[in-house]
């Protein structure tokens, strides 16, 4: 395969990140109950460390897929352990593997019942969320997909509050009814792509465009489910609320995330013309999801009500920036899935570390912490600017060139997204106000007391990555760039090649690239897209 | 006549367990009580030898009888399964029965018989011998369906199952007696060679066919002739439960699959409208009404009927002539993976549904299996495992089942039905998952000794690790099973 290096150094490295925590899991049973977290916190800040090599010996100059493994799995049908990452996943996996420790942390004293098990279903999530995002086989990746919905169901149906129940059945039946499409989809590919689930193989395959539209819908019901879009975000409320803090936290800075890389991955590459087709209706749901989401959060009383419904509001960004087509919007968008799951997974940590002392998510309850708690107010603030964009923090950088994509693509649209961020500061302030400088109820008062030590390390770490990558953007931005830039490569060329089609009869893939909506910035240095994937 | 060696020695197999069969009955008086035990044993024995001999001789093809019977890999592969299959169901009988205080080793004799005729019903080249195994399977099952004598629900479920089997075998009977005025001969063959002489128009024909679809529908209960299904594997023994669900199903399933395919094979397109049919009623009725169940053994019944429907896209697959013969292949052998993994699935949530006690009594109700994550994690996550599977989430067993049955369709250009199946899938979760919720999300209700446990027992523990292994290793590595079908789907024209 042209597009992919092989792992070189010979050290599986992308194997041993999946399936460490796996591993980590079965190992935990043979742990005392006394040490079972300090383990899991051990296991998840080795597998950290584990993670690292991947950004340091990233190459950030090419598109092609790196630290690529494979190893034949099933022989009839041909289906490989596939895995390898690029500019596109790198960002995802790491973000997976930064969080994992904080969601033990915060869960130290949160869990008491279970607690084995509790840490062995978060360490499964995150083997099959680390799978979904470098899996380079279709089968694979749906394995992962789909493997991830039991610890998760268990994770918010035994842990979780008293409407527990309900939210986890819900939050199952959802993804799965939207999920079982992306399996007759992935079927379908294989017939019509040359017997393969090669993910780049397939990605390189021109479908006709009644199949396009046909797979396009069943992609969207998976993967709008998981973001969610706007009419499917219904499960996402009562998910976050329900969930123990640790399942809020992976539920909204990880599993979202699913949902757009799933656009990323194989909506975009691989069915341009159907893409295209339906830019106009997923920019529209992407603008109902900012509105609608900013607009839900102004009215909640319930804190992590408040954030989830942000939450939809943010990815309804993400999604906009993706459907714009251009590098900018889709740095942008990658930028902003980043930035939500630090952003976002803060806030739920400090809703968490809250309902601790009061053991009440509703405003009401929570209000003029500043006094009792001013370290924690502290951090409750930084956040909060942060998931409104303010300028100095992570999300102003996403924000930023997800506006300007979509400005490219249609000012009207542009003026809508920005009025989202206007409402963004309005319900997060109004929420500071209350809860950080509110008047203090007499009832909960007395329990008002401010971060310890474990906290302080759970929230220090994501402030600091907030101002990093607000002052420092280009560290993370920059592995993105030649992945971003390829795929918008590759939409331009197929649709440069459907007009050529329409008009010449010949076949214009090799043909010169359409590059107005390429930043003139990251052009130079790059080396010459490695298209031409047809099998 | 005189019956030659040879023909003797191509049934060696189905000899051995009938005659196991007879020797468990002839030991039963004779045995003293705290002996009997030695008897399920030597019924072991029995099933061990027979599965050696398949394996050794998986490739042979050979005739027998005059060609009333057929020894080749089609056939070796439902043995192979159904010795595994009722191997785990007398490890299991083996605690449930002491259990229950059945103290009868007829039991064991009769788990034999009805084995024989599956096997004679799954090597039959001629309708009469089909017949002939499908009585002998069913008459055996009545009995065992029977064996809680102090249980009414129990002599319900053999009433019930007897009245609807024997009607359900007439129809089956006038069935071949009509093939056999057409073709003159009830060999598959002879009747193969008559459909293609006679052409498709023939009204005799078509009523033969739709008699033997009813017949085999009652069997492998797709609805609507699935009614019998649910009173009787509520009422019957659990362990003659797991084994009716999943031995006679597969056998039905091989020997009606063979009967279409060759037989019938001229009739495909024919055929072919009537299984869609079945299948999407049996998909929607199997999984719609599974929801509403609240007893544990009622609901595995709408479920074994939901998975007969999703085995009948294979078949639906099988019977598409604008298809070419490699994707009706396909078709074919994933319908043999598909019950094969179903078998291991369903036998081990049987498994936790027999062994679960309450009270001393059998906990058959969901409710009974609250909290028993709290008192005992590793049955809970056992039943877990097999709901997973059932449900077909990966990286279980059930999702490569769904997987291969799906990929059939798909290549077949019947993605439309495999849309709806796995939307009846995505409502399977809902009861399967259920049985998790209440398990692992709700305390048990009462503080007294009625709290549910799993009896322990070696036995047991055999049954269930089979069935965990199964399950976790044909998930992650199908590879062998998917060749095994593949190559005995290869014996059928």
């Amino acid at each position: 395969m042209s597009d992919v290096s092989m792992n070189s150094s010979g050290f599986p490295w992308l194997t041993a990140v999946v399936f460490l925590p796996l591993v980590g899991a079965l190992l935990l049973f043979f742990v005392k109950e006394t040490a079972v977290r300090w383990a899991a916190l051990g296991l998840t800040l080795a597998e950290l460390a584990l993670s690292f090599p991947l950004w340091i010996f990233f190459d950030p100059s090419t598109p092609r897929m790196q630290f690529a493994e494979q190893v034949a799995w099933i022989t009839a049908p041909s289906i490989n352990y596939s895995v390898g990452i690029d500019g596109i996943s790198l960002p995802l996996v790491l973000l997976t593997t930064f969080l994992m420790p904080f969601c033990v942390l915060v869960s130290w004293t949160a869990i008491q019942t279970r607690v084995k098990s509790f840490l062995a279903a978060l360490l499964l999530m995150e083997t099959a969320m680390i799978g979904v995002f470098v899996a380079l086989d279709f089968v694979l990746f749906y394995v992962f997909w789909e493997a991830m919905l039991i610890p998760m169901y268990l994770l918010i149906g035994v842990w979780g509050g008293p409407n527990r129940l309900y939210a986890a059945m819900k939050f199952f039946l959802y993804t799965l009814t939207g999920s079982v499409l992306l399996l007759v989809a992935i079927l379908a590919l294989f017939f019509h792509g040359g017997q393969t689930f090669d993910i780049l193989l397939l990605s390189g395959v021109e479908y006709p465009s009644a199949l396009q539209s046909w797979i396009f819908l069943a992609f969207f019901a998976a993967f709008a489910v998981k973001v969610p879009m706007f009419p499917f975000h219904t499960w996402l409320p009562d998910a976050h609320v329900e969930a123990p803090t640790a399942g809020s936290v992976i539920l909204a800075s990880v599993l979202l995330k699913m949902g757009t890389y799933g656009f990323l991955r194989f909506t975009l590459p691989m069915l341009p013309d159907a893409t295209d087709t339906f830019t106009p209706a997923m920019i529209g749901l992407s603008l109902m999801a900012i509105l609608y989401g900013a607009y839900m959060a102004l009215a909640q009383t319930d804190l992590k009500k408040l954030i989830a419904y942000s939450s939809v509001s943010h990815m309804g960004s993400v999604t906009l920036g993706i459907f714009a087509l251009n590098a900018q919007g889709i740095e942008g968008a990658l930028m902003q899935m980043l930035n939500h799951g630090i952003t976002t997974g803060a806030l739920f940590l400090c809703v968490g570390i809250l309902y601790e002392r009061t053991h009440s998510r509703l405003l009401a309850d929570n209000a003029g912490l500043a006094g009792p708690m001013p370290r924690y107010a502290a951090f409750l603030v930084i956040f909060s600017l942060s998931s409104l964009g303010l300028p100095g923090t992570n999300s102003f950088v996403g924000e930023f060139l997800v506006l300007a994509g979509t400005f490219m693509w249609s000012k009207p649209a542009a003026a809508a997204a920005a009025l989202g961020i206007i409402l963004a500061a309005a319900y997060l302030l109004w929420m500071v106000q209350r809860v950080a400088f509110g008047v203090p109820v007499a009832k909960t008062a007395p329990k008002l007391i401010d971060l310890n030590l474990r906290e302080w390390a759970t929230l220090t770490p994501l402030a600091f990555l907030v101002f990093w990558i607000g002052f420092f953007p280009n560290p993370v931005l920059a592995p993105m760039h030649a992945s971003v830039n390829h795929l918008v490569e590759h939409l331009d060329q197929r649709h440069t090649a459907v007009a050529r089609r329409g008009t010449s009869g010949t076949d214009g893939r090799w043909l010169t690239v359409n590059k107005t909506q390429r930043p003139a910035s990251a052009d130079s240095h790059l080396p010459p897209p490695t298209i031409g994937r047809t099998p | 006549m005189t019956l030659p060696v040879t023909d003797l020695l191509a049934i060696l197999p189905e000899l051995i367990v009938a005659a196991t069969a007879c020797l468990v009955l002839a030991l039963d008086p004779i045995t003293p009580a705290p002996r009997k035990g030695w008897l399920a044993w030597l019924s072991l024995g029995a099933l061990a030898l027979c599965f050696g001999l398949t394996a050794s001789q998986f490739d042979v093809r050979t005739m027998a009888f005059n060609d009333l019977v057929i020894i080749d890999p089609y056939a070796s592969f439902w043995k192979l399964l159904l010795y595994a299959v009722s191997g785990l169901t007398i490890l299991l009988s083996m605690a449930y029965l002491k259990e229950e205080r059945i103290h009868l080793t007829e039991y064991y004799g009769f788990l034999l018989l009805a084995l024989s005729g599956m096997m004679v019903m799954v090597s039959a080249a001629d309708l009469l011998t089909i017949y002939l195994g499908t009585e002998l399977m069913s008459l055996s099952l009545y009995v065992l369906a029977g064996f809680k004598r102090a249980d009414g629900r129990s002599l319900e479920a053999s009433a019930k199952y007897f009245v609807l089997g024997a009607f359900s075998s007439g129809i089956l009977l006038y069935g071949i007696s009509l093939l056999f005025g057409v073709a003159g001969s009830t060999r598959l063959s002879a009747i193969a060679s008559a459909v293609s002489a006679r052409g498709l128009d023939d009204p005799a024909l078509l009523l033969a066919m739709i008699l033997l679809v009813v017949g085999f529908g009652f069997k492998i209960a797709a609805v609507p002739f699935h009614m019998w299904t649910p009173d009787v594997y509520e009422g019957a023994p659990t362990s003659v439960t797991a084994f009716m669900a999943v031995a006679a199903k597969a056998a039905s399933f091989g020997a009606f699959l063979r009967v279409f395919l060759e037989g019938l094979g001229g009739l495909k397109a024919n055929w072919h409208v009537l299984f869609l049919v079945l299948c999407i009623a049996t998909l929607a009725l199997g999984n719609l009404v599974a929801i509403v169940q609240t007893n544990i053994k009622r609901m595995l019944a709408y479920s074994s009927i939901a998975h007969a429907g999703y085995a009948l896209i294979g078949v639906v697959v099988a019977g598409r002539v604008t298809a070419d013969s490699a994707v009706r292949s396909l078709g074919l052998s994933s319908v043999m993976l598909y019950l094969a993994i179903y078998a291991l699935m369903t036998l081990g949530a049987f498994t936790v549904v027999a062994l679960l006690r309450k009270g001393g009594l059998e906990g058959e109700a969901i409710e009974d299996f609250a909290g028993l994550a709290k008192r005992q994690p590793l049955a809970a996550f056992l039943m877990l495992v097999f709901m997973v599977s059932l449900a077909g989430i990966p990286p279980t067993a059930g999702f490569i089942g769904k997987f291969y049955l799906f990929l059939a369709a798909v290549k077949a250009d019947l993605a439309w039905l495999a849309v709806l199946a796995l939307l009846f899938a995505a409502v399977s979760a809902y009861y399967y998952l259920r049985v998790v919720m209440v398990m692992y999300m709700r305390d048990p209700h009462s503080s007294t000794g009625l709290a549910p446990h799993l009896i322990a027992s070696p036995a047991l523990t055999v049954v269930l690790a089979c069935a965990l292994a199964g399950v976790l290793v044909l998930g992650l590595y199908p590879d062998p099973l998917v060749s095994l079908a593949a190559q005995a789907v290869l014996a059928l024209k």
